[in-house]
């Protein structure tokens, strides 16, 4: 059993050894929410190792210790009914572990929930990302701009994804900055999340849709708030208006590779309504005024916080 | 749908090769009753059989066999990502590979394999002659193989499934999955699905109304306690199943709009529903083999159960929390900090009761006298590997961490470490563990222990590297990736812990032929030195399991008998009733599986037609006049000498 314990070292030793070299996406966060997530991640691992270590030494103890072929012929193991002392010790000792590890859930969940830390003055850029077939939408209402299997995002904003699909539910991720959150058709979600460095990174579906599953990739670069600001006008300067019948054209195949447009299909396609405003129904919800170009920063505000997905 | 397009699944070279090796082993089954004349033995003997103990060796014959093809998939998707770009499938394949390993290894390995030991062991640990209702366990048997039969179907006629054993909406439904495929799995799962039912009503019957005389519940033994639980479960969770799959088979086929993305529909209506059901099912397979741990590691310690009672008390607990984590399966869908931290706590409290558990059994083995006999080595390795499973469990219960880990191989890793160690494990060392109940013969134990280590060692070296997959953003069910994401070499490795474990299992497979040919005849009755009635009555089993009913005044009544040199079957034999066999639960299950074939196609005149005949047996059943018959004393003295051995 011995052998059993070393080849778990060893792998332990492996991923060491292969964290050294580069670390795992999930260990590399470039973004607050990320590196939140990274760390609740690292403090559960260290946690499980030393309930791992408490079984391991307790098997190996017994198997060593208790074996027939040390026993003496004659020996007959007693009969032993239980310890009421030991059995409530390994009830309280796990339930405080997990009261522990529930208390930094509660807070973590609600932190990666809510703007990034350090970012809370700051006006979040909302991106619009829905996904069809296997390829990805992103929508800037503000800019008045879409593109299609990439999304540009300036650092040192607070960046808010509302997501959602047509079709089958998808998640979108970016691992390096963000957890992961479903994309479905009937209602609006949403990611928080902020990129401390400028960079590229890999985002996609991770929810299985089908036949283009493995391939529904997309891009996700961060550039200074002037770089981005620049692309923006590129964008709006040399980029076709994005038309319904393009749209639609768009939707309807399969795989389709970068592209760029001067408008949104907000305009003639709103997104559904987000979770928490389901039972408010009706067609005047404020998802349908963050299409409109002109809208000031004030209006944004408030959108923002009445489609907020965890108001209740 | 055309021809072509029925059979369209036969272009597949390799699922022709299957097709192929499929007619050829029937014929040469068929072949060889004919030529043995057996055919009259194997419908008397088999088919419409109500013994419990052969019923429980046809669901475990279907479970090995299973166990194969749902590991052939795996192969061959361990193969498929083993390197880069791979095209040995493609994507449609993959999909429908994954989706059948799945729900293969789900319903139709780990639950008949349990179901199939629970009918063998349950009624001979209680003391029973039987389970409460004989002929609806045949029933249940037989609704169960026309499911797995219908599913298995599939990937010739028509096309397999593809949507992923959860089948989430709107995917599942026909505007994304045309193809028949998902109607089989409604059909399939279905048909299955009510033999699981039914025999949890079975169960929980038997093990309330037929225990021995002075066994009352806590002097049960372990394994009896965890199927009781397990069977209280299963009549609490199928039904959702049940009710689920119909709305399925309504969207798909009838056009209603239950999880439709319009009209008010609600794609996620389907994934809480599925869960509902899911996550007790999860337990449902993993509370027997925590049941068959106890009885080995009681076994070859020589000593009795650690802390009986908060035993029977963790397992209480895990299956009520069972049904109170289910949203912990879509912690991404959005539902806010609130319910996800609910559902956190409620999922990581379950880590308890298992703790408890794990101490109690490690506990066991204190002060005791170890012997590593096949299933005691299986049992053993449970401990550390399933403790990985465990707190990764807990891990991926953290809601916000699972943000990272939801559907990526970190969450495969997990649930394999969980099921591996835990039901598989748990069902090979029963199956090596009761074996000489079965058949009167042991399996050998060199070869076991080969097995053993094969798979012990070959499961690490698969599905640890995923754990490390996942966390560097690996996402499930891809067929492939590009080599620029560096996931090649732990996935080689991968396939390669695959090969071992297929070279495991293999062995365990060559055991039983081996055993058979050369293992010792008339094993004793009580081979390991057991602690609980089974091993009180001999080797094979009789058909009325006890010659006299033994009397229980403690748990492991036996075990102190045999200390106190008792005889527990000792006294006057009586004339016994026992049911009498019949083919009408077989015969009706055929015109079930011939209903939902058709229904599958939408062939709903020969469809309704097959149901009638359904009815028509069951109403035929409602006027029959079976009160079963009596085994003479003579009879039972002339059976009991011969198992004994004396002349």
């Amino acid at each position: 059993m011995n052998k059993k314990l070393s080849l778990m070292f060893l792998a332990f030793g492996a991923i060491a050894i292969l964290s050294g070299c580069e670390p795992l996406t999930v260990f590399n966060p470039k973004g607050p929410n990320a590196q939140t997530l990274s760390n609740t991640i690292i403090l559960s691992i260290i946690t499980m190792a030393v309930i791992l270590l408490v079984v391991y030494v307790l098997f190996a103890f017994m198997l060593t210790k208790y074996r027939a072929s040390k026993a003496s012929a004659d020996y007959e193991p007693p009969h032993e009914e239980g310890s009421h002392v030991l059995e409530i010790t390994w009830t309280v000792i796990p339930i405080i572990i997990v009261a522990f590890l529930a208390i930094v859930t509660v807070k973590t969940t609600s932190t990666v929930e809510t703007t990034p830390e350090g970012y809370d003055n700051k006006e979040p850029l909302v991106i619009y990302a829905a996904s069809s077939n296997w390829k990805w939408h992103f929508s800037y209402p503000e800019e008045g701009i879409e593109t299609v299997n990439y999304v540009n995002i300036p650092t040192d904003r607070p960046i808010e994804f509302k997501l959602y699909s047509f079709g089958p539910i998808t998640s979108f991720w970016i691992p390096q900055l963000a957890g992961q959150k479903y994309a479905m058709s009937d209602m609006l979600t949403t990611i928080h999340l902020a990129a401390d460095e400028v960079g590229s990174f890999m985002g996609r579906n991770s929810n299985f849709n089908g036949r283009g599953f493995a391939e529904m990739e997309f891009e996700a670069q961060s550039m200074t708030q002037a770089d981005f600001e620049q692309w923006v006008k590129d964008v709006k300067a040399n980029e076709k208006p994005l038309t319904e019948e393009k749209f639609k054209e768009l939707l309807a195949a399969e795989h389709v590779g970068r592209s760029s447009y001067s408008s949104t299909h907000l305009d003639f396609s709103p997104a559904p309504m987000a979770h928490g405003d389901m039972d408010m129904g009706g067609m005047d919800h404020s998802d349908m005024d963050m299409s409109d170009e002109d809208m000031n920063h004030e209006d944004m505000d408030h959108s923002t916080d009445a489609d907020s997905t965890h108001s209740h | 749908m055309s021809m072509e397009e029925l059979f369209h699944p036969l272009q597949e070279p390799m699922i022709l090769a299957a097709a192929i090796s499929i007619v050829v082993g029937a014929v040469v089954v068929v072949a060889g009753l004919t030529y043995f004349k057996k055919w009259g033995y194997f419908y008397k003997n088999w088919l419409s059989t109500v013994d419990h103990k052969k019923i429980g060796i046809m669901y475990i014959a279907v479970a090995l066999l299973m166990l194969f093809r749902g590991g052939i998939d795996a192969l061959l998707m361990r193969a498929q990502t083993a390197v880069p770009d791979n095209g040995l499938l493609d994507a449609q394949h993959y999909n429908e590979i994954f989706t059948t390993h799945g729900l293969i290894m789900i319903l139709f390995m780990a639950m008949p394999f349990v179901i199939g030991l629970m009918n063998i062991v349950i009624p001979l640990q209680i003391g029973a002659r039987d389970v409460a209702f004989p002929r609806l366990n045949a029933v249940s048997f037989w609704a169960f193989a026309a499911g797995c039969g219908l599913l298995n179907l599939s990937f010739i006629i028509g096309g397999s499934p593809d949507a992923g054993w959860t089948a989430y909406f709107p995917l599942a439904s026909t505007d994304f999955s045309p193809t028949v495929g998902n109607n089989y799995y409604s059909l399939a799962l279905q048909l299955s699905g009510i033999g699981t039912l039914l025999t949890g009503v079975n169960f929980i019957t038997t093990i309330f109304k037929m225990r021995a005389p002075g066994m009352t519940l806590m002097k049960m033994p372990m394994f009896s306690w965890s199927i009781l639980i397990t069977n209280v479960i299963i009549v609490f969770a199928f039904p959702v199943l049940t009710v689920a799959l119909a709305l399925m088979m309504l969207d798909r086929q009838f056009g209603t709009k239950f999880f439709a993305m319009t009209d008010g529909g609600m794609d996620m209506l389907w994934a809480n529903l599925f869960w509902v059901w899911g996550h007790p099912e999860v337990y449902i397979v993993i509370l027997p083999a925590f049941g068959i741990f106890s009885e080995v590691i009681a076994t070859f310690a020589r000593k009795n159960l650690y802390g009986y009672k908060s035993m029977v008390m963790s397992m209480v607990v895990i299956s009520l929390l069972s049904f109170l984590v289910w949203a912990h399966h879509f912690y991404t869908m959005g539902h806010g900090v609130m319910v996800n931290s609910v559902f956190s706590i409620t999922t990581m409290a379950i880590a308890v009761p298992t703790g408890v558990k794990m101490f109690n059994w490690l506990l066991t083995m204190r002060h005791g006298k170890i012997q590593f006999t096949t299933p005691m080595l299986y049992a053993l390795a449970f401990i550390p590997i399933f403790t990985i499973g465990g707190v990764t469990g807990v891990m991926l219960a953290m809601a916000s961490a699972d943000y990272q880990y939801h559907n990526t191989m970190f969450l495969v890793a997990h649930f394999h470490y969980v099921l591996i160690p835990g039901t598989v494990f748990g069902v090979l060392a029963g199956y090596h563990f009761w074996w000489p109940k079965m058949f009167g013969f042991r399996l050998n134990e060199k070869l076991g222990k080969a097995g053993f280590w094969f798979i012990a060692i070959s499961f690490n070296v698969t599905f640890f590297p995923l754990f490390i997959l996942g966390l560097d953003g690996y996402a499930r069910r891809m067929y492939t990736y590009s080599a620029s994401t560096g996931y090649g070499p732990l996935n080689m490795l991968s396939f390669i812990g695959a090969l071992g474990l297929a070279v495991g299992f293999a062995l365990i497979c060559y055991n039983i032929y081996y055993s058979w040919k050369h293992m010792p005849r008339n094993e004793k009755a009580d081979v390991w030195d057991g602690r609980s009635l089974e091993w009180a009555t001999h080797s094979p089993v009789p058909e009325y399991n006890f010659a006299v009913v033994p009397n229980v005044s403690r748990l492991d009544e036996f075990w102190f008998a045999k200390k106190e040199g008792r005889d527990i079957t000792a006294g006057k034999i009586e004339k016994i009733h026992m049911p009498n066999n019949t083919g009408t639960p077989f015969w009706t299950s055929g015109f079930l599986f011939l209903a939902a074939f058709f229904a599958v196609f939408s062939l709903w005149p020969l469809a309704i037609i097959s149901m009638l005949v359904v009815f028509g047996f069951m109403a035929h059943r409602s006027f029959e006049d079976d009160h079963g018959r009596y085994i003479s004393v003579e009879e039972i003295m002339e059976t009991e000498k011969s198992l004994r051995g004396d002349k």
